[in-house]
């Protein structure tokens, strides 16, 4: 029963990625349809970004990640490189959490 | 990116990419952990990792069934979060191009992590590098550190440990970064973070992120911005 749970949920999320890279050009070209295409990565990207660090599935939490999310956020003020940005992020959380 | 330097290279992109699938496919050692305790057999967990490949909808899976939730309800929440990963789709397909078998490829590698890289890229070009540079990375460490993890369970290291839960959020901000320019995608980032951690304590984990999808659906319902129709010409 695991093992068709396990196959099933994957056939159907493949075929969910494959229908968004699939949808044909004329209705992407819509004017609507652009503007949530290009609406969706800034939404669902800082939803996540938000979630992952505040949260812990079921409540808001504050703690050593958004330390390291402030940190990160001073790094790309100062325009760091990327991968600076995020060890800056993770060292900031370890130090806090051993505070 | 590195701003700093002006357009990035594509050894530079291709490095970047390397560097968040490395720190969010680490996350597979908590997913390998989780699987194998929720009662999931190793095989299992590691199939999930290598066809299912979309973290959000993995541990929706693996949460509803040792909650002891029927395995329909499982499937049906895996889908139902899946459904981020076609919405990318959208910014992807214009954005990537990709035809016949490496749309078939590219498909399995349509996540947070490439739809990020790929959209903050300059040029097409760039995208399509950052896309492969970093589902391929991921992919790779998503599943190395699920089989980990379901082996040896967190005993090889929590990723909390070194920071990597503050990394991950720091790479998916960083990579956001340079799309926050101007009112407008600042105004749809803060409504879609109020409506996600208004969402948190109510909703299952995952769906959040999704439901702050629809503040793309319903600002986009509105006439395009000067800057909305400024970014259309700068990307295809």
């Amino acid at each position: 029963m695991i093992w068709t749970a396990v196959l099933v949920s994957a056939l159907g999320c493949y075929l969910l990625k494959l229908a968004g890279l699939s949808v044909p050009q004329r209705v992407l070209d819509r004017p609507y349809v652009r503007r949530v295409a290009d609406l969706i990565p800034v939404t669902l990207l800082a939803a996540l970004v938000a979630v992952q660090i505040v949260s812990d599935g079921s409540r808001l939490v504050f703690d050593a990640r958004a330390v390291g999310l402030a940190a990160a956020v001073v790094a790309l003020l100062l325009r760091a490189p990327f991968l600076a940005v995020v060890a800056v992020a993770a060292l900031a959380a370890a130090l806090a959490r051993l505070v | 990116m590195t701003r700093t330097t002006g357009q990035p290279s594509r050894r530079a992109v291709i490095r970047d990419g390397i560097g968040v699938g490395l720190a969010t496919g680490a996350y597979g050692v908590s997913f390998g952990a989780l699987g194998v305790t929720s009662g999931l057999s190793v095989a299992q967990t590691c199939m999930l990792s290598l066809l299912l490949a979309s973290g959000a909808s993995q541990f929706a899976l693996v949460g509803v069934l040792s909650a002891g939730g029927a395995p329909v309800t499982a499937v049906v929440s895996a889908l139902l979060l899946g459904t981020r990963n076609t919405l990318y789709g959208l910014r992807l397909a214009p954005l990537l191009q990709l035809r016949g078998l490496r749309r078939l490829l590219g498909a399995q590698l349509v996540l947070d992590e490439t739809t990020a890289m790929a959209v903050s890229q300059r040029t097409p070009q760039l995208a399509r590098v950052g896309f492969w540079s970093t589902g391929i990375a991921v992919f790779t460490a998503w599943n190395v550190a699920t089989l980990g993890g379901a082996l040896g369970g967190t005993a090889i290291g929590d990723p909390q440990d070194y920071g990597l839960d503050a990394a991950v959020g720091a790479a998916f901000l960083a990579l956001l970064w340079p799309r926050l320019d101007g009112s407008g995608p600042w105004i749809a980032a803060t409504l879609a973070v109020t409506l996600a951690l208004a969402t948190v304590p109510v909703l299952t984990p995952g769906l959040p992120v999704l439901v702050a999808g629809v503040v793309a659906l319903l600002i986009a319902r509105r006439p395009p911005s000067q800057e909305a129709a400024k970014t259309r010409t700068e990307q295809p």
